[in-house]
């Protein structure tokens, strides 16, 4: 049984964690994005790549407020219209109102995590419009009726035979294991959606500030055609996508690929700066970029400002023990998932505390910090977000005061010391009480011993013999 | 002062980690015992409980900082007066909390009494197989082991502390033993604290992943630096039926050899 993005978190992790087919293939996909990613950073100055990826980044963001007025002013110099969106709602409202103003019936889309975010699909759907994912594996979830369980590789969970599967069904595809046989079977259909759409929707991986430009990094050639062919084009991208240069986003463009999928470079980069011009062969007729806060502001406010450098490349989440057990679609209502998505869906979100599972998901072995292509220390964000969720009086009471009674105790140690004794009583009860009944049912309890370390030191001690007293 | 000619001997003082004190008295011998045999003078802090770890990583930073203080309150004169050169540990993530995560509890502005102690302990608090191997310039000892062993990196040993080189090299100068490959070595088990109970299943999950790769090693034990993690393999392995078990590394280091013939 698919994982049901809308349940309780508890039930989400149970679901996941039965899925054997979707455990497979994030085994599978995870291990070879790695491995691909591992390959691709040896054959460069890795950590100079990263040093120069994050001062980009760091710059872009201590100068957020210049780069987006910047942006703005090129953006309409090349004839595009900008629309500033404070949330989800106004963003959707906007885009709903350019579709409707441009009689617009069909969508085409390529992959975009933003949009995801804001819900856009759904509203466009609810205004009679057919949205149509054009980036494969979009548009494979798109015929399941899932949403994306990885920000690069939005069908990570399944199986290439689970996606023959569905193809068969949905297109009439004759069987095959071959995923070009499948890719064919899919541009076929999808090329007459380009043709008929009216608008192209895409996301935006960097907005250039000293150009007016909005790029988008793709492997299919889909996004060129989302940016070009219909006769409009609305680009939906996060404030903090904005960087100072052209230099700067071709760097960045090349680590986000050589971290993603091990690319040196992805196969498309798309760079639009405006509608078609006056004797230009094609492009749209119109171009609007939707400039999205969100929660993004909010999120600099609160001393989260690393997690606005990230650049979307997927790494810490191919990395990830945990999502590697459990998935993206485990992480809840949320396109963003893995450490990174662990971090900002809570802040992204009206309400953090509707998320205040996600910073506990994690084990903190930080692993994700040292894939990061631009070092964003997300363990330290993961406490940081504990903290807050815990000073928010959200954890159970029976936890914050097991807490303080710890904490008191370890204040005396003559009482610190007494809780083994508590330790060694309740393991040796027949029915364990929490938490050890949590750890008890799949791994076994360690002995207690009689005595501890230092009372047995304390003892020998005193006794000035080698043995303690049995 | 000394009066003699005799190299003096480092002083350092253990803090043998509320884990390993309440459940692993040998683990704490052992990490002595090899101090003492490697040429340095342990001094044992009655006093001491818990760096507040578990209250840090939990978000309860009110209570961490009254743990840490604690831990200040202990160590932080030994260093002062001079009584020992070094606080060591046999856990990697104990020594992140104190040299790495002290900065985030104690505020400059707010502690700066705290920060500054917390600061002073940075440099002379070490892991055990750190202290062996980069202070007194071990390279041999006097242990035995036979089988096949392996290593497990510990998450905040390798990932917060960057220490690898040094129990690994340790390992390999153990006698009788063979070391073979562990796939995934630097992948986490799934303990993490409060997360193996928080989220259980999930740890599980993790942890098993370890154990299978465990199981393909054909190690007899699998060396850590932390006895947590080796509570938590160790749980899976005995309900997995595996034979081979994690095994703190001091006391690896201090098997068998000359000192526990007989």
């Amino acid at each position: 049984m698919p994982v049901e993005v809308g349940a309780p978190y508890r039930r989400r992790l149970r679901q996941a964690l039965d899925d054997e087919a979707q455990r497979t293939a994030l085994d599978r996909a995870t291990a070879r994005l790695s491995a691909q990613r591992a390959q691709a950073l040896a054959a460069v100055d890795n950590p100079r790549l990263r040093q120069n990826a994050r001062a980009i980044r760091q710059s872009a963001i201590q100068d957020l407020p210049k780069l987006l007025e910047q942006l703005e002013a090129n953006l309409l110099t090349n004839g595009c219209q900008v629309h500033w969106a404070r949330d989800a709602d106004e963003a959707t409202r906007i885009v709903c109102g350019i579709a409707e103003k441009s009689r617009t019936r069909r969508v085409v889309k390529s992959k975009s995590m933003v949009t995801e975010e804001i819900g856009l699909n759904h509203a466009l759907e609810a205004l009679g419009i057919d949205v149509v994912e054009t980036d494969l594996g979009e548009y494979i979830i798109q015929l399941a009726g899932e949403p994306p369980s990885h920000i690069i590789a939005p069908v990570i969970h399944k199986r290439v035979e689970d996606i023959s599967e569905l193809l068969q069904r949905e297109l009439g595809m004759p069987p095959t294991d071959d995923p070009a046989v499948m890719c064919a079977a899919a541009r076929k259909r999808l090329r007459q959606e380009f043709l008929n759409a009216d608008m192209g929707i895409s996301g935006c991986n960097f907005a250039i500030a000293e150009t007016g430009t909005i790029c988008i990094i793709t492997n299919e050639g889909n996004g060129r055609m989302v940016t070009s062919m219909p006769r409009v084009y609305v680009a939906v991208a996060g404030i903090e996508k904005v960087v100072h240069s052209v230099e700067d986003a071709a760097l960045l463009w090349q680590a986000a690929s050589r971290n993603a999928t091990g690319q040196n470079v992805s196969v498309y980069f798309s760079m639009s700066s405006g509608p078609r011009r006056h004797g230009h062969a094609d492009g749209p007729d119109e171009m609007h970029v939707v400039l999205l806060d969100n929660g993004r502001t909010r999120m600099l406010e609160r001393g989260y400002g690393d997690a606005t450098l990230c650049i979307r490349c997927g790494a810490c989440i191919n990395a990830c023990p945990v999502y590697r057990e459990i998935g993206g679609h485990a992480y809840g209502r949320t396109p963003y998932n893995g450490p990174i998505g662990a971090v900002i869906t809570p802040l992204l979100a009206d309400e953090p505390a509707s998320h205040k599972e996600l910073p506990f998901a994690s084990s903190l072995c930080g692993v994700c910090r040292d894939v990061c292509p631009v070092k964003i220390d997300l363990p330290r964000l993961l406490l940081d977000l504990r903290s807050d969720i815990v000073e928010s009086g959200a954890t159970p009471r029976s936890e914050r005061l097991a807490m303080k009674a710890f904490a008191r105790s370890a204040e005396a140690p003559a009482r610190f010391r007494r809780l083994r004794g508590l330790a060694r009583l309740a393991s040796r009860l027949p029915v364990r009480p929490p938490p050890l009944n949590r750890w008890a049912r799949t791994r076994a309890l360690p002995p207690v011993p009689r005595s501890g370390f230092l009372e047995s030191r304390k003892r020998r001690d005193r006794d000035g013999r080698g043995e303690p007293r049995g | 002062m000394s009066e003699t000619s005799e190299p003096v001997r480092p002083r350092v003082a253990l803090f043998v980690t509320c884990m390993v004190d309440a459940l692993y008295p040998g683990v704490g011998n052992a990490a002595v015992e090899l101090l003492e045999h490697h040429g340095a003078t342990v001094l044992i802090p009655e006093h001491q409980t818990c760096c507040g770890q578990p209250a840090f990583n939990n978000g309860y930073r009110d209570e961490a900082r009254r743990m840490a203080r604690h831990f200040l309150d202990v160590f932080t004169p030994l260093i002062e007066n001079g009584e020992v050169d070094a606080i060591v540990v046999p856990s990697g993530s104990c020594v992140a909390m104190v040299t790495r995560f002290y900065e985030i509890l104690f505020d400059e502005t707010k502690h700066p009494h705290d920060r500054r102690r917390a600061a002073s302990l940075e440099s002379v608090t070490f892991e055990l197989t750190q202290y062996l191997v980069d202070v007194l310039g071990v390279t041999t000892v006097d242990s035995r082991f036979p089988g096949h062993l392996t290593y497990h990196a510990c998450c905040h040993l390798l990932r917060e502390l960057g220490i690898d080189a040094q129990p690994r090299s340790l390992l390999a100068a153990v006698e009788g033993s063979e070391i073979v490959d562990l796939a995934g070595a630097d992948e986490c088990c799934g303990f993490g604290g409060l997360f193996a109970v928080k989220n259980s299943e999930l740890s599980t999950a993790m942890g098993r992943r370890k154990v299978r790769n465990i199981r393909e090693s054909g190690a007899d034990a699998v060396a850590v630096n932390d006895v947590s993690c080796m509570t938590h393999m160790n749980g899976l392995l005995e309900r997995e039926r595996c034979s081979c078990r994690a095994v703190h590394i001091a006391e690896l280091l201090n098997a068998g050899g000359d000192r526990d013939a007989g």
